[in-house]
């Protein structure tokens, strides 16, 4: 009797576990491991040919062309980063220091700011396309509307703006995220640590920099973590404001529309390379993962237990 | 914690600091609302040119329009795919958050409330699935849909979906159902209940709030996803709304008036959804961040 209930409480609970094991099972861990086992391997449009080793990592980091575009790459990812790292999650922290006041209108200026993370990046992405418009786009007509007419310019169509204009519309995306995550953590410091800053000192700066950052460092781990994935997976909002070859000339060039381009081909008739963006996703996956792990194991140990 | 936010800014001791604080607060009242106003503005704009024709467009493109102009809304409900790719949109969405839901809390329910060799283990496994970036194994996802012939379908992106979305279910439902009591389980069990319906009447309906926020946080999302289906699907007529969207952008690309009145009707459902329900999508979309 006692172990016929057990038996049954058992396959009650695989009944309930197994599932959604399989879910995760069959189309997260099995298509990740296979990435790994696929770039080892030659092959042809989709069928897999032989075993080669390292033949196509070596491909894709020392031979040309795929070695300066895999570092031009590269390095608009890195670039990105940083500069999303002062635009969106640097000025995300000041907003939610200002918002943190609770001035008149603040609840106001909480759902404004939050309002664009809701929007598609396609949305997000054709919008801005349409705005940075050379001839017709509102940013330009707006630049010379308040006398600024020597500003415009065609944003997305030179080199040097290109990049710059997609982050733009990057951090207006997505500048409310780390804002009202910043926000929850400043809101959960005790008010006898805020009433005992006041006591010592007067000045902002100083509740700032000593007592509101390193009390909101669990919110900053995950902010930083979070855009150090989302940089180097950027795909989706280039994609659709400067098209899959990086134009002009490359400037635009990352990692997600180099690897895409690389595994399925492109307009311009080069052939899908499985082999070749096998590689170049297991060693995006790998710098990822090292990178991020590393970072969320040094972020936490700056953080403080209240 | 309200209460001493503000009165950091409002109870100044000493009266020679109330200038500064006012100085101080009139500054960040300034930075908030131009923020605000850079948020908002381009959507106004958005909105007030899917009423507009090109020439009102490019001549006057912050001007008010005749809202009871409607020819850009008439042409894409009459002469684009709009309302099919808005159909597939809602369907993909709908049946994935219900697998999404069901499955999640189902493994979050046996290991929140049971003890059992390995739940442990379970839940770390659902959660290390957490940070994995997905769109990297999109070749071995590709080969795959193909061999279990779902290549070219809807259930190819649910499937992606339903297993993008479990690690943030089980993990938002597990910690919710592990702080529920346990006496209406225990009484319900000495009276002889089985655990389905244990589960089934007594747990789930106390399990709705942490429903929403893991609801929340992966319609977004799934809703807005343009990478799978641009892989996944070729046939026109079951594209998604972000897919859509942008072959739909790139054959009028020269009528203005009717991209944005194509973007305003994509986002207007989302955003009327979220301005009634700021908190919840607040919560929702920030609950993995926030701990």
């Amino acid at each position: 009797m006692f172990t016929k209930q057990l038996t049954g409480r058992r396959l009650w609970i695989a009944a309930l576990i197994m599932p959604p094991l399989v879910f995760v099972c069959l189309f997260i861990v099995y298509p990740i491991i296979s990435a790994f086992a696929y770039a080892f391997f030659d092959w042809n449009g989709l069928a897999r040919g032989d075993f080669v080793w390292f033949e196509n990592f070596h491909r894709v980091l020392f031979v040309e062309p795929f070695a300066s575009r895999t570092i031009n790459a590269f390095t608009h990812n890195v670039f990105v980063f940083f500069a999303l790292m002062v635009f969106q999650n640097g000025l995300g922290f000041v907003l939610a220091y200002f918002l943190w006041r609770e001035l008149p209108g603040f609840r106001f200026h909480r759902i404004a700011v939050f309002l664009p993370v809701v929007l598609s990046t396609i949305v997000v992405g054709f919008l801005w396309r349409l705005f940075f418009h050379p001839l017709f786009g509102p940013v330009n007509a707006g630049l010379k509307a308040i006398g600024l007419g020597f500003l415009t310019q065609p944003w997305l169509g030179q080199d040097t703006t290109a990049l710059w204009s997609i982050v733009f519309a990057n951090a207006w995306h997505m500048v409310g995220f780390p804002t009202l995550v910043f926000l929850a953590g400043m809101q959960r410091i005790p008010g006898e640590v805020l009433d005992a800053v006041r006591m010592e000192t007067q000045s902002e700066w100083v509740k700032v920099t000593k007592i509101v950052w390193p009390l909101v460092a669990p919110s900053a781990t995950v902010v930083f973590t979070l855009l150090f994935v989302g940089a180097f997976n950027w795909f989706e909002l280039p994609y659709i404001m400067v098209g899959l070859e990086g134009s002009p000339h490359g400037s635009t060039d990352v990692l997600g529309l180099y690897f895409y381009r690389t595994a399925f081909g492109n307009q311009s008739g080069a052939p899908p390379d499985f082999g070749a963006g096998s590689a170049l996703a297991v060693l995006i996956f790998l710098f990822i993962a090292i990178v991020a792990g590393t970072l969320t194991i040094r972020m936490r140990r700056r953080e403080i237990e209240l | 914690m309200t209460a001493s936010a503000r009165s950091v800014s409002s109870v100044p001791t000493v009266s020679s600091n109330r200038s500064t604080v006012w100085t101080l607060d009139a500054l960040v009242q300034v930075v908030l609302i131009a923020n605000t106003l850079v948020m908002l503005v381009p959507i106004v704009i958005m909105v007030f040119s899917a009423f507009k024709t090109n020439v009102q467009i490019f001549q006057s493109p912050f001007s008010i329009p005749d809202f009871t102009n409607l020819t850009n809304l008439t042409k894409i409900w009459t002469q684009t795919n709009f309302l099919r790719y808005l159909g597939n949109s809602f369907f993909v969405t709908g049946v994935s958050m219900l697998l999404i839901l069901t499955l999640g809390t189902m493994a979050a329910y046996a290991i929140a409330r049971y003890r059992f060799t390995g739940s442990g283990f379970i839940l770390m496994f659902f959660v290390a699935g957490l940070t994995l970036p997905l769109k990297l194994a999109i070749i071995p996802l590709f080969i795959l849909m193909r061999d279990l012939g779902i290549l070219n379908s809807h259930a190819a992106l649910i499937v992606v979906y339903v297993a993008t979305g479990l690690p943030t279910t089980v993990f938002i439902m597990t910690g919710f159902i592990r702080t529920l009591p346990s006496e209406l389980e225990d009484a319900a069990r000495m009276d002889g209940a089985s655990e389905a319906l244990i589960m089934w009447k007594i747990m789930l309906p106390l399990v709705r709030p942490a429903m929403v926020i893991a609801g929340i946080q992966n319609v977004v999302p799934i809703w807005n996803d343009f990478f799978f289906p641009l892989v996944f699907i070729q046939s026109d007529g079951l594209k998604t709304l972000p897919q859509g969207l942008a072959s739909f952008m790139g054959e009028y690309n020269t009528d203005w008036g009717v991209l944005f009145s194509g973007l305003t009707l994509s986002v207007l459902p989302i955003i009327i959804i979220y301005i009634l329900l700021s908190k919840q999508f607040i919560n929702g979309m920030t609950s993995g961040a926030v701990k």
